[in-house]
This record gives C-alpha cells, structure tokens and sequence, in this order.
C-alpha cells in the first residue's frame, strides 16, 4: 500500500484536477459568502446531512480542525466525496444563491480543504467510545458502504473485520473514480485512516468457496453488506469477446493501477452515463486519437449528469446519437471498426433501427459502459435476506435486512448510486449495529 | 425631462482657506513629504494637512496593525506611528516649494510642541512663513506624544484647549483649525473650549484608542515590537459611524458648532456625502488612501458630483447639514409610528436568516408554516433543523430515477422556506431586513396606528398633568 499512497507521475500530468484545491485566503473569502441559512438546503440535499454551513463558518473563523472533525463526524469519507459526489446535484445545487443569480458556494472545494488540513495535520480520527465490545462484525466489501458502517463501529469501540476480493480497500472509490476527480492515491491515504482505528482488512478474499457466509457467520455476531454490483453487463453483439473490448470499469481501474498508460488510435465507448464519460475522458487524456461516445437514444434520454455531458464535450469527446452497435469487426493486429445501425424514434415513442442504415466506426478500441448487474450468486447465499429487484431488501433507516443479523447497504440496496448515498446507508446500519448490540447487553 | 447635465460646483471656502474641491487629505503618513502632497494634488486631492509638524520624535518599528473582516483586509486600521520624524527645516523648505507649486490647493500645517507660549508661537510663525493657508492644532494624537504632554493630553482637559488655542490665536494670521480627539466622555465639551479659546474651525475626529488584536501563537498584541505593543490610534471603515455621530453632536449644538472638517473612516463619495449632510465643509482621509493610495480620490469626486446631480445641488452649500434636523433626541421621538416586516416573496431565495434573527435575536414573530398554516405552537428552530437531518435522501439519479428527477429549470425556492411575518408581533425593528441578502426583498411597511403622533417627552408630561397615568 504505501508506494501507491503517491499517485504515479506519468497518470498524475496526464489526469491534472478539474477543481484544484483552494489558497488559503480564497478559501476564507469563499467561506466567508455562505449566508449560513436556516435549516440550510445543501445539508438537506446531502445523503450524509454533513452540517454544510456549520464547517464553513468554522472554515471562515480559522477553525479548521473543527471543521474537518464536523464533516469526518457526519461522513468518515469526506475527503472522496468533497472531490467525487456530483455537487451540482447535491449541496451545491441546492445552495440558495442560485435563487439571486449568483455562483453557489463551492462547498465541495471549501470542504476538500478543509480535509487536506485534516490530513496534512497527521490527526488520528477520533472515537467515540474509550470502550471496547467483544462483539464481531464482518463487512463484505471494502467499498465506501462497508468503510461508513466499519468505521462508525470501530470508534464505538467494536470489532470488525472488511473482507475484499481486491489487493486495495475502497471498491469504486478507490478503483472507480476519474483520476481528475479523486486520484486513486488519496482514496487510500483516507482510508488508512480507518485502519488506524483497528478495522482490519482481508484482501484477495472472495465470500463463497473457502471464506463461505456460514463460516462468517460462526466467528462474526453481525454481517454487514457492502458488496456493491456485480459485473458490467455485457455487450452481446458478434466479436465482443475480443480482448480488444475492455468493459469501463475495468478499464478505468487499469490506468488508476497503471496497467494501462497509453492509449493509440481510435476509442468507442458504447453507452452515455457518468461511467462512460468517466472512461471516455480518460481515453482522450491517455493518448486516444479520437474517442466518441455511442447511444442509442438521444441527448435527452442519457444517464449521465449534464455536468459531467458538458465536461466530455469540453474534453473533445464526440456524440453519436441513435447509433446501435451491431457488431465488431477485426483483422490480425486487433479491432478494426464497429458496425452500426441508425436508430429512430417510432409511432410508439420508442427507438427502433432505421431498415438499411448499416455504417462503420472505425476504431480500435471499444468500451462498453452499459450498467452493472447485481451480486445475485452472493447475496442468494445470505441466508433469509429478501431481494427485491435483485437489491437487498432493507429498513431505510437501520439498514437492516429481513434477518435481523444482516445489515445491508451501498449499491447492492440502492441499484448503484453515488458515493455519498453509500456512506450514508453505511453509517445508519453502522449506528443500528452499534445500538442494538449496546441495548442487548445493557 | 431629458436634459444637457452641468458639472456641479464642488469647490468649498472652509472658514476662510479656499480649496478647489472638498477632498483633504488628512494629517498622518500620506502627507509626510512634499513629494507625496504634490503626487496628491497631481491625482485630484483638493487639500492636505502636513503630517504633523514640531517636537523631536523617534518612531517604532513596526508601526502599525489592521482586523480585517470576512475575509477582507484593513477594515480596522491602528497605528502608533507618531507625528513626523523628519527635520522641522526640512518640512517647512517643502511646504514653501509645495505652495508655490500648487498654489491653488489647500495646504494645512499641523502642529503639536510643547505646551508653552513661546513654543507655540514659533511654530506658528514658522508654518505660516513657509506658506500654510491654515493651520491644524493637533491635540489628538492618542499615542506616545500624550504621555509627554502633547496630543490628546491636551485634547482631553477643556482648559488646557482653551489656552493654547488662545495662544496661538493671538500669533495666527491664517484659519485655525482644532483637531478633535474621540478618547473623551463628550467631545462637545472640548469642541466648546476650543470655540472659547477662538478656534475658526474644527476637525474631527481623531483616532480612537485601541487594541486590534492578539497574535494567538505569541500573545502578543499588534503590533509586535520586540514583543511588546502599546496602544494605537484605530481608524478605517470600522470608526466611521462614531466620527459621524461626534460630528453631529460638535454640529448640534451652537456652544460648539464651528465649519468642521470630517474625518474617519471617509474611503468613498458616499462617505463624503453623509459627513457632508451633517454639516462637515470639508472631509479628510488618511486609511483608504493608506490602503489604495491617492487615485480613490477620483471616484470620490465623480461620485459626488453624480450624487449632487441626480438630487439637484449645485454646490456642496446646498446640501451641507441637510440631516442634522433629522437627528434628535430619542425621548423626541414619535412613539404612535408603526412599521412591519412585509416579505415580497417572488424575491425570496429560501435562505431563511430573517428567521432564524427573529428567533433568537428579536420577537419570535417570522414563522415558517406557509404550508402548514399558523400553529399555535410552532415547532422550535431546532426542531425543524432535526427533522431534516433525520430524512433519508439520496443523490438522483437519471437512471433510477428518470431524467426529470433531476430539475432542469434550476433553482425554485419551496413555499415551505419562504418565512411568513405575524404582523400582529412585530415590534419594526429592522433586524430581519439588515440581515435578508437580497435587495428589496423584506422592507418595513408603514402601518397606521391611527394615533396621534406622540414622543415619551409629551407622554410622560400628559401624565403629570392629567395625572391619568
């Protein structure tokens, strides 16, 4: 772990910030435009309720230990989410300034910095207990759902143990996460923070065969579900067992690793969410001649946040609207063009092929980013906790699954969402946990 | 009617001394060589008072120190600089040079020595040999020279005022201007002394005493010599409200009303125009210039001659104490005038500070229940705020949630945060407004009482002789 706690060089000019980090005094004259309103509207947008103007206001008085320990204390993770949530949507978007036509406060900047105080200080994180439980929990996945709910255990004073099936903690946060967004390098230094806490982790361990759920259910008193989704789905059309059809994330997790630091010629990536952007970007930023972007449907059907659609553009990413990949063709030295037809809408407000408007993309590499699908061979093992729609059914508020002694969150509960949505379900089962277990033996 | 504007007039004739407009610069760091006074002049400053001539001084190193606020610099400003360390000879040889090379300009001496006749009689002599228009009793300076007996030592014992503006009254041929301290109980008190002693006008006012601030790493106060400090003379944007309210007191009242020159905290033609309004003729500045150096002069008097325009003043005379009738006594105030809160809510951006102000600093009268409606007991700040935190959100997502989860039409503001005012509690108090950040959008609405006006002077004097009360 420690020689990747400093991001590579050749990714780190490549993958320069998109919202550098702020001076000092640009931090106070920012903190210092919040309006600090009632009941504010950006911690009510946040899934973790971080108290948005309490941390700027502390930003502003010069207190910025507080206002780390403020944001640490609704959200373990919040250094990657100050870099990685889509703030447009969240707290930012919310800010009241909007409703005077004026920039909203650059919350996620103001909290980023006061994060790198946090960890620039060398600070330990704080507990919340001087006891320690005999209690064991297990947490399936080092992802940011599994991280909330082991570290909101481990400062109450309980044991827990993070079980991954990567060599590195932090699932998407860590593997998944545009390196101009949160470099893979600060999702780790965050998260050794957590271990400092005494969570132990234990990497390279798929749950089923050795490591079966019965046998974690015999050492630990309660599972946590932080699995997240299964594999991307895949692109079903003639030649895209080709190796040269690397699925997004798997792309993306090998130029965070360094597997990849190159890429020639020309890229496809078929699908428009923030994972395909995501992937397109980082295409053109290692080397791709031309990277386009095919959909389906149309500019006002796509997944992805308008934000993150305006940054491809400004990255020189090409749309190709109603394009329908039908098949990939290849010669020796590897993918030579995918065949398309062209889509359109029809009589019933759906898309269909246009009839005899078969063209070609040329290109050379093709990543297909069409979603991901849930864990259903593990989370069938998990005895007596009910799916629904291939997601773990679960009290809202706890976390809880239909067996009492399962607790679920994250992506495998809510079908894929942000970073923040995990932390926060994380954090509620993490304090459920830590409740029930500190009722029962009181 | 659409019309040709004409240039105000806005040279002023301040007891005698002729200046071109009414921007001085004031006696302090700004005006500590010939060099920078020229410069001045170069840039549109109608005046400047020399930084104060006459007994031997050494300054400190450092000198000065500033709060800033909201992240700004220099709102505050302290200095314990004393007054000018150069040779007297040498600022009487640049005085004469500046005078002749500016004659149109109002060049002032300043002047503090030691408390004697002869002392002051010289240097009076001298100032005005050099080529002074007028001349400037420092007895303000709050630091260092008042614990040799200069500076406020004098500004702060009527008597001693008195006497020396005699003496140097029986020496001067040119205006004599007595500059105010603020480190005193009444400043009227002085400014009368001053008038008795033959004073033509006065200045006011000085800096006030002060502390700014602690370096928290070293205790230390600011500033820092050789880790020890000494109190300063505070000046900028922050004193402006108290040197406009000495202003108005010296112009209230006729044992002391004399042509005042304003100062403190003046950075901009609104300033000018405010100290103006009670009755100051000419206005000096020292911090802003200090801070942005001579060229604010220029929007200061394009400002001003906007300002004279839009209202019809043709000269600074015709508005010059136009507001000092409009200030009295509060027992002089009307007791049956009524203003409510009204909140015009297509302007509202939901930020909900007019609530959380009432709440804790006011009447408990701005409610949040436009969609409950009134409750007889409405739940606490701190109760809502707790609901909030306790909901479950999550990020939209257009996948999961279709594209229309996530609003394209931007910001609105929910009925729900758009506070409501109980008029029937609101006492008018300002506060909520002083504190709405957007313009016009909570103004105080008059409301008739259908009363009488009436001040607790007359409804107290009712009461003794109807003895209804």
């Amino acid at each position: 772990m420690p020689e990747l706690l400093e991001q590579k060089p050749a990714i780190a000019d490549l993958f320069a910030e998109l919202h550098p980090p702020f001076a000092a005094q640009a931090a106070v004259v920012e903190a210092n435009r919040c309006l600090n309103c009632f009941d504010a509207p950006c911690t009510a947008a946040c899934p973790t309720h971080i108290d948005v103007p309490k941390f700027i206001k502390k930003i502003a008085s010069g207190n910025l230990r507080g206002a780390a320990l403020g944001i640490l204390d609704a959200n373990i993770l919040g250094a990657s989410c100050a870099r990685a949530c889509p703030v447009a949507v969240l707290c930012e978007g919310a800010c009241v300034m909007h409703g005077s036509q004026q920039q909203p406060i650059e919350i996620g900047r103001l909290q980023r910095f006061a994060m790198d105080h946090f960890h620039a200080s060398g600070e330990m994180l704080p507990r919340k207990s001087d006891q320690y439980h005999p209690e064991k929990i297990a947490c399936i996945g080092a992802g940011p759902a599994s991280l909330a709910a082991a570290a909101e255990l481990a400062q109450r004073g309980f044991r827990v143990t993070v079980f991954d099936k990567h060599s590195q903690p932090g699932g998407l946060n860590t593997y998944g996460v545009a390196e101009y967004k949160l470099p893979l390098a600060d999702s780790l230094r965050e998260i050794e923070l957590i271990r400092e806490l005494g969570v132990a982790f234990r990497f390279g361990v798929e749950i089923g065969g050795e490591t079966s759920l019965a046998k974690l259910e015999s050492e630990f008193d309660i599972i946590f579900i932080g699995a997240g989704l299964g594999a991307m789905h895949r692109l079903d059309i003639p030649g895209s067992s080709h190796p040269g059809v690397v699925e997004a994330l798997q792309f993306i997790e090998s130029y965070k690793t360094e597997e990849i630091t190159h890429v020639d010629g020309k890229v496809a990536v078929i699908g428009a969410g923030n994972t395909a952007i995501d992937a397109a970007i980082a295409a053109k930023r290692l080397g791709a001649k031309e990277v386009s972007i095919l959909y389906r449907r149309t500019r006002e059907h796509i997944s992805a946040f308008d934000f993150e659609y305006r940054q491809a553009l400004h990255e020189g990413i090409h749309f190709l609207w109603l394009t329908q990949p039908v098949a990939i063709h290849a010669s020796a030295p590897g993918i030579t063009s995918i065949e398309c037809v062209r889509m359109e809408t029809t009589s019933d407000g759906k898309f269909g092929p246009v009839e005899d408007s078969t063209f070609h993309i040329e290109c050379n590499l093709i990543i297909p980013a069409i979603g991901q699908s849930p864990m259903l061979e593990l989370l069938a093992q998990c005895r007596d906790v009910q799916l629904a729609d291939g997601r773990v059914l679960v009290n809202r508020a706890t976390g809880q699954t239909t067996n009492p002694r399962y607790f679920a969150g994250g992506d495998c509960v809510n079908g894929g969402r942000e970073i923040v949505d995990a932390i926060a379900d994380g954090k509620r089962a993490g304090v459920a946990i830590a409740n029930m277990l500190e009722v029962s033996r009181a | 009617m659409r019309k040709h504007s004409v240039q105000p007039d806005l040279s002023v004739n301040f007891a005698g001394i002729q200046s071109p407009n009414p921007f001085w610069l004031a006696s302090a760091p700004p005006t500590n060589s010939g060099d920078q006074i020229m410069r001045a002049f170069d840039a549109g400053w109608g005046g400047a008072v020399w930084k104060t001539m006459g007994a031997q001084v050494t300054n400190t190193s450092s000198r000065y120190s500033a709060i800033g606020w909201n992240g700004r610099r220099m709102m505050g400003f302290s200095n314990i600089e004393l007054i000018s360390d150069r040779p007297l000879a040498v600022n009487l040889r640049e005085l004469a040079e500046v005078k002749k090379r500016y004659p149109r300009q109002a060049l002032i001496a300043s002047l503090m020595v030691e408390s004697t006749r002869e002392a002051w009689h010289t240097i009076v002599q001298q100032a005005e040999d050099a080529g002074a228009d007028g001349l400037e009793l420092n007895f303000g300076c709050p630091h260092g020279m008042s614990e040799r007996g200069m500076g406020s030592a004098v500004g702060q014992v009527p008597e001693y005022t008195e006497m020396i503006t005699a003496w140097v009254k029986e020496k001067a041929r040119t205006p004599v201007i007595v500059k105010l301290t603020p480190n005193i109980s009444d400043i009227r008190v002085i400014a009368q002394a001053a008038k008795r002693g033959g004073a033509d006008a006065l200045a006011a006012i000085n800096t006030i005493n002060s502390i700014t601030g602690i370096d928290l790493d070293t205790f230390t106060p600011q500033p820092n010599v050789d880790g020890k400090s000494s109190h300063g003379g505070y000046s900028g944007a922050a004193v402006k409200p108290i040197a406009l309210n000495m202003v108005q007191q010296v112009m209230s009242d006729p044992e002391s009303m004399l042509p005042i020159s304003g100062i403190g905290g003046v950075a901009t033609w609104k300033d000018v125009a405010e100290f103006m309004l009670l009755g100051s003729g000419t206005i000096q500045v020292c911090t802003a210039v200090m801070h942005h150096g001579y060229r604010i002069v220029e929007d200061m008097a394009d400002g001003l001659a906007n300002w004279m325009g839009e209202k019809g003043f043709q000269s600074i005379e015709d508005f010059r104490g136009l507001s000092l009738p409009r200030m009295t006594e509060w027992k002089d105030l009307n007791l049956n005038y009524k203003v409510v809160a009204h909140i015009d809510e297509p302007k509202c951006i939901g930020c909900g500070l007019c609530y959380t102000v009432c709440w804790d600093g006011a009447h408990q009268c701005i409610h949040l229940d436009r969609t409950t409606g009134p409750i007889e007991f409405p739940a606490k700040p701190s109760e809502i705020e707790a609901a909030s935190r306790a909901s479950i959100v999550v990020t939209p997502i257009p996948r999961l949630d279709g594209t229309h989860a996530i609003s394209q039409n931007g910001y609105a503001v929910p009925l729900s945060r758009i506070p409501r005012v109980d008029e029937t509690g609101c006492v008018g108090c300002n506060l909520c407004s002083l504190v709405c950040p957007v313009d016009d959008c909570i103004t105080m609405t008059k409301v008739d009482t259908h009363l009488q006006p009436e001040s607790w002077e007359e409804r107290t004097s009712e009461c003794l002789l109807e003895k209804s009360c």
